[in-house]
């Protein structure tokens, strides 16, 4: 004990911490790491080189042939254009839904307010899962009014991929916590002031609302960016297929490793770089989704 | 002048149904806007979220088809009958014409399964079912039986599943949770990798851990190659019954650790500094702290944890879907991808709810069993 001063041990300690914390990290970055460095490798030398670090180092003969190749086989940009579109419209819309019922919930008096909002908060326990079966018999039964008047079925579209999600009871229970702990004063004042009801919730509530935008935004990027089990079962057609399930052509694809992960490379880090740029929200938006209930 | 409850009766039928019993009539601005602005979430949430989840009760006690000339039928509980009826079945054995058993090849001879569940007019309970299991139990051989072997393996795999990831990615997540909730210089970043498989999706992660788990050049073959200085053999990890469930187990946790860590995080900022210091002041170490302080404190999110991975465990499918489609074997199956493959890919939407109805009951009982943990004690 003796032998080592306070301050060496101390030292060391800090070092030992740090050891562990950067050998954990590698677990986690490695095969995202992998995954970059492979898609610039032909297939042969990428074989060949995961046998050792150079796995992870851009060594060799690097290119961006595997991307030049995933673009040829896969309509890459109708697919990022799919999710970009139904991603952004999502997000937008959702934030505008959820954000007026949440309003309307904290702020407003009416009838069957206390059961709704009751009810909203009970669905929380059911997952998406047990009720995509069922929902798919809805979608397809749904009318919608398209170029050749009124047809019947929602499968095979851009809507059927948005309007199901532009309203989730999570957003609502985050949106109207928020509200609920604003002071009352901030309405009264307004409505003294002659303003109404719309103008409170534009010009005064919303603008003052920006870190739980910011949380049901990412929320919903997420889950729409990712998107997989609905438009799996509900898309039909090529030209209307989300990023994720364009995927699916390289499921039995097993020789062509360099532009799988060339694919894989490209859907991910734009989201990495979004994540990377916003990372203290990112992380606080999950943590407040989980701490709710 | 008119009282409340008279100017209420005069009014609107509108007024009469959107306003509370016990406003004043002049809030019926409010009534008004408030239903219209939160009319729009509330008719999603009806068509797309209460109208199915009604729906799955009520398609499961019919034959409904995704599309179909006829309509659909009432048929009772059979669905749910097609997919969990369990029979135990002892067989005895062949016995000669003085009643000894009779031995081939050093074995007891049992008369044939299929004569007993292949029309056999003395046993129709048994008509149809599968063997599932069997065992010896003295000179009987007992066999478990079963309508649907398929969704009970399914129904198995998903509950080993949620039972193994739960405490696993749980304490995983605590203990990186506990590593980063000190001051040290860069500990964000680290924060920011950890987390950073959150955001991959499930369909990248599980194609690029295809190719980690490759029985040939895999990543984790190559690696525990090099580890073991070549005494490991290469596994074929998904290709392999016995492999296939824990290498889908240890690549989910992979992927979700980070998400569970920043919620004990949230949940060890909570528990205050004093409380520490006061522990400290009565001589408690490291892990006296951790036991009386810490572990006491986090209770609750403790059970949020466990109950939010379990819950999540329970729609296990894009890794089946993307890693092994429910092979090898069916050691992979999952009871989403068995409602997503006999709801849509069958159009079988009458099974595919059944399924979703069981997986209710069970996601349920689960978070029941989270308000019952997470009481308030008095």
């Amino acid at each position: 004990m003796n032998a080592m001063s306070f301050e060496t041990r101390h030292n060391l300690s800090i070092g030992l911490r740090y050891a562990l914390l950067i050998l954990i990290a590698t677990i986690f970055i490695f095969p995202i790491l992998f995954m970059v460095m492979s898609s610039l490798k032909p297939d042969l030398q990428m074989l060949r080189d995961s046998a050792s670090l150079r796995a992870f180092l851009p060594v060799g003969d690097i290119s961006l042939n595997n991307y030049a190749e995933a673009f040829e086989r896969v309509p890459i940009m109708q697919f990022a254009f799919n999710s970009v579109f139904t991603t952004s419209v999502s997000v937008v819309a959702s934030l505008l839904l959820n954000s007026m019922a949440a309003f309307s919930f904290a702020f407003l008096q009416w009838r069957g307010k206390a059961i709704l909002l009751s009810l909203i908060i009970a669905t929380f326990i059911v997952p998406f899962e047990v009720i995509a079966i069922p929902m798919l018999l809805v979608a397809n039964n749904l009318p919608w009014i398209g170029p050749e008047g009124i047809e019947i079925g929602w499968l095979n579209s851009y809507h059927v991929q948005i309007i199901p999600f532009i309203a989730d009871s999570l957003g609502i229970f985050l949106f109207y916590q928020y509200f609920r702990d604003l002071p009352d004063e901030l309405v009264e004042a307004a409505r003294i002031d002659g303003a109404s009801i719309w103008q409170i919730y534009a010009r005064i509530i919303m603008p003052i609302a920006g870190p739980i935008v910011a949380t049901v935004a990412i929320l919903k990027f997420l889950v729409m960016w990712n998107a997989y089990i609905w438009p799996l079962m509900t898309i039909r057609s090529e030209e209307l297929r989300p990023i994720m399930v364009g995927l699916q052509y390289f499921f039995q694809l097993n020789i062509a490793w360099g532009e799988i992960m060339a694919y894989l490379s490209m859907v991910t880090i734009p989201v990495l770089i979004f994540y990377l740029a916003l990372q203290r929200a990112f992380i606080e938006s999950i943590a407040t989704s989980g701490i709710k209930g | 002048m008119l009282t409340a409850a008279e100017a209420r009766k005069n009014a609107p039928l509108w007024v009469r149904l959107l306003l509370p019993k016990d406003a004043p009539l002049y809030q019926r601005n409010d009534a008004l806007f408030g239903w219209l602005m939160a009319f729009p979430a509330l008719l999603i949430l009806t068509v797309f979220l209460v109208i199915p989840f009604l729906m799955a009760f009520v398609i499961s006690f019919t034959n409904q088809r995704l599309i179909s000339p006829n309509p659909a039928e009432w048929v009772g509980l059979r669905n749910f009958e097609r997919l969990l009826s369990v029979r135990a079945f002892t067989l005895e054995p062949e016995r000669d014409d003085s009643g000894a058993i009779v031995y081939q090849d050093g074995g007891i001879v049992y008369p044939r399964l299929r004569n007993f569940t292949r029309n056999n007019p003395n046993y129709p309970e048994l008509d149809g079912l599968r063997e599932f299991t069997s065992w010896q139990s003295g000179e009987n051989r007992t066999v478990i039986l079963v309508a649907d072997v398929v969704f009970l393996r399914a129904l198995i795999n998903t509950l080993v599943f949620a039972s193994v990831i739960a405490p696993m990615q749980g304490g995983l997540a605590l203990l990186l949770a506990l590593l980063l909730n000190q001051a040290l210089p860069f500990i964000n970043v680290f924060r920011a990798i950890y987390f950073a498989p959150v955001v991959v999706s499930m369909v990248v992660v599980s194609l690029l851990w295809r190719f980690i788990y490759d029985g040939n050049n895999g990543l984790l073959n190559n690696l525990l190659g090099i580890l073991s200085f070549g005494s490991i053999q290469p596994v074929d990890w998904l290709g392999n019954p016995f492999t296939a469930l824990p290498a889908i187990i240890a690549m989910s946790v992979w992927q979700a650790v980070g998400f569970h860590m920043v919620i004990w995080l949230a949940g060890l900022q909570t528990i205050p500094a004093s409380l520490y210091e006061a522990a400290g002041l009565d001589g408690a170490g490291g892990w006296q702290k951790f036991r009386f302080v810490t572990w006491p404190g986090l209770r609750n999110t403790a059970v949020l944890v466990l109950i939010v991975i379990t819950i999540q465990a329970m729609g296990l499918f894009v890794q089946v879907d993307v890693m092994t489609r429910g092979g090898p074997l069916d050691a992979t199956q999952s009871v989403v991808y068995q409602a997503v493959l006999r709801g849509y890919e069958k159009q079988d939407i009458a099974e595919g709810s059944a399924i979703s109805v069981i997986l209710f009951g069970i996601v349920f009982v689960i978070a029941m069993t989270q308000r019952y943990l997470t009481r308030e004690r008095r």
